[in-house]
């Protein structure tokens, strides 16, 4: 047969016949873990223009360059300040193993940065290994009480998440341990579905006397975070600072989530990037750039990630995937007692490969990241994490000065639009950059 | 008794005092006059007293409640007590959305109705209604229990867990996965206690139960529905 005779479908390409076929074998739509597996205009579709005749670049490796971020200045009595700008973002107890909440609270001591809870709670470990905790109050309420938001360094008050916006979440039984059951009051075994809104607000003007109350309970003394998932994202930051929020996190569609219908991760949101971009909008737009700051998420892996992200208008960046691969997730192997153990035929029999998997809402991680179960999250020691976590955010804070130094800046802050090109036309118009060699931002500028 | 007046304090003002100034002294008696609506009054406190607000609070009273004993002599607002971990609030008057909403402890009574989602993602605290609830009430409530005098809204307990419900009057319908259950010897105790907590008086015979037919407690991954 030749070849013309094997040609494939675009629309009904082998991927989409193979979700078909599932389709009509279960009745049910694929629940997975991890985020976005498409293409999707990105940080990579930006580049820097460094120094050379008309900017002073400061020199890559000694010269000082200050990345001291303070966060929540706008009415808290104790605003947050870190060593870098990037920080750890929200993961639950319950998603992730207690092992590797420690490990990632550790980590963050280690570089002067903050760490973040999730849904189900706050554990001992979590709280004596992170020097800076950010506390999240999301619509389940799982585990949320008062004596740990005294406990806290910030609030993080949490109406959406990037890969599943106005879908809530869920943890699967298989990971609902005793532990985690106890800490959530829900029996052992069961589905944990986190509501999709709030329980006790409903609009943005409620959304204000909640932010109070959190205020009042702490007696005005910790930041208030607001965190959306990035789908109108302009008009929802508006709302945020209207609430009193002192900082704002918007994640992109890029985010990763432990458990989530796969055609939320693919289908709601929109990416990192063009969510950034309306989010400063909407700062500038209400005089609020320096008082209120942002911290973007969704997909930041790199200190060139971050540079940009900063460079765009972001105070901060929260990270979650790329911490979590830094530990070991889709790794081929596991590090245990001071060796590299294979991971293979723990993939295997969840019908993957290392590099593939998205199986953390099965609780059978290989690698001991996203698990309860009680031989697989040895896999991760604590110590051994922390130290590859530190590492991994060492290497992006060192790549994050030495792109600021290039554009001659002496503090990664001062990074700025005017930094960046973009190499797609649709990277341009929704970042509104400039298409690289050109001075064209599609839908601002004309063409020349 | 200790008087604190919201025309002369700021709620600010009310909440630092009952934070750090009340654990350090004597006083376990307390009120707080000119209440006028406010938002967020008393919300945090974590010391063992009893609490007069006399006159209608605004939204989250008695928010994170822990210890302390709390009577509102009027309305209460949205999220009356939410989030509760211990103690008791009492609204002698009604009560709007949210009530109680998840509460992990203590025990909320109200005389009159409450509005919508009454007892919504509670974690183990006890409600008692003396009046009629509105509707979508103990969606997704975890663990706890509820009297309810009067009538139960649209789509009661949708989706709930371990919370179970007991309901006088009428239900106007049923959420996702409840269900009428027959009350036990154990069912009219617990109401009685609740009752006699609240000072209501009603014949615990006269209650119907429902709690979670547990039909949504696993998603089932594994299915295969193709023959």
């Amino acid at each position: 047969m030749s070849k013309h005779h094997l040609e494939e479908s675009v629309g009904f390409s082998s991927k989409t016949r193979d979700y078909i076929q599932r389709a009509s074998s279960t009745g049910l739509y694929e629940i997975r873990g991890i985020g976005a597996k498409r293409a999707l205009p990105s940080f990579d579709d930006l580049v820097f223009l460094a120094g050379s005749a008309s900017r002073y670049p400061l020199e890559g490796y000694r010269e000082k360059c200050t990345t001291k971020t303070v966060l929540g200045t706008r009415f808290a009595k104790k605003p947050i300040v870190l060593d870098t700008p990037i920080t750890i973002a929200g993961m639950s107890f319950g998603a992730l193993s207690a092992n590797v909440k420690e490990s990632l609270g550790m980590a963050a001591t280690n570089m002067g940065t903050s760490t973040t809870t999730g849904d189900g709670g706050m554990t001992p470990e979590e709280r004596n290994s992170s020097k800076t905790l950010v506390y999240q109050c999301l619509p389940s309420r799982y585990g949320f009480n008062p004596d740990d938001v005294r406990k806290a360094d910030a609030i993080e008050l949490v109406i959406g998440q990037g890969a599943k916006p106005g879908g809530g979440g869920m943890l699967l039984g298989q990971k609902v341990n005793a532990r985690v059951a106890s800490m959530r009051t829900l029996p052992q075994g069961v589905d944990q579905r986190s509501a999709c809104r709030h329980p006790d607000w409903t609009g943005p003007d409620d959304l204000a006397i909640k932010v109070a109350e959190l205020r009042e309970l702490t007696d005005w003394e910790k930041p208030i975070y607001i965190k959306i998932g990035a789908t109108r994202v302009y008009h929802d930051v508006k709302l945020a600072v209207h609430a009193g929020a002192d900082v704002i996190v918007v994640d992109g569609m890029q985010g990763g989530t432990a458990a989530t219908q796969t055609v939320f991760i693919e289908h709601i949101g929109i990416p990192t990037l063009a969510a950034l971009r309306q989010a400063v909008e909407a700062l500038e737009d209400m005089d609020m750039i320096g008082t209120v700051q942002l911290i973007v998420s969704g997909g930041i892996r790199s200190g060139a990630d971050v540079a940009k992200a900063l460079a765009m208008g972001a105070d901060a960046v929260a990270i979650g995937q790329g911490a979590m691969i830094s530990l070991g997730c889709n790794n081929d192997t596991y590090i245990k007692d001071g060796a590299h153990h294979s991971a293979e035929a723990d993939y295997a029999a969840l019908d993957t490969k290392a590099g593939f998997c998205h199986h953390c809402h099965t609780g059978k991680c290989p690698t001991g990241v996203a698990t309860q179960d009680p031989i697989l999250e040895q896999r991760i020691e604590p110590k051994v994490g922390a130290k590859r976590v530190t590492n991994y955010l060492k290497t992006l804070t060192m790549e994050l000065t030495t792109v600021a130094r290039a554009c001659g800046k002496s503090n990664v802050h001062h990074l700025e639009r005017e930094d960046l090109v973009c190499l797609t036309l649709e990277s341009a118009a929704m970042a509104k950059l400039p298409l690289a060699g050109t001075s064209w931002i599609p839908g601002v500028t004309e063409a020349k | 008794m200790e008087s604190l007046d919201l025309e002369q304090m700021s709620v600010r003002d009310i909440n630092q005092y009952l934070h750090n100034t009340l654990p350090e002294t004597n006083v376990t008696e307390l009120e707080i006059v000119n209440p006028t609506g406010e938002h967020n009054i008393a919300v945090g406190i974590n010391t063992e007293c009893s609490l007069d607000v006399r006159g209608h609070a605004g939204y989250y009273l008695g928010g994170m409640n822990k210890k302390a004993n709390i009577t509102v002599h009027g309305n209460a607002g949205n999220g009356v007590a939410e989030n509760m971990m211990s103690g008791s609030v009492h609204v002698k008057g009604f009560a709007s959305a949210a009530a109680g909403a998840s509460g992990h402890g203590g025990t909320l009574v109200i005389d009159g109705d409450t509005g919508l989602r009454c007892g919504i993602s509670m974690k183990g605290i006890d409600i008692v209604v003396g009046g009629s609830i509105g509707n979508f009430s103990g969606f997704m409530a975890q663990a706890g229990r509820m009297v309810i005098c009067g009538d139960a809204g649209e789509g009661l307990a949708d989706s709930l867990y371990e919370a179970v419900f007991y309901v006088k009057g009428t239900i106007k319908s049923l959420g996702a996965d409840a269900q009428l259950e027959s009350m036990t010897d154990a069912d009219h105790k617990a109401v009685q206690e609740l009752l006699d907590f609240a000072g209501f008086e009603h014949d615990p015979k006269e209650f119907k139960r429902v709690a979670s037919a547990k039909q949504l407690y696993n998603w089932n991954a594994d299915a295969d529905q193709e023959y």
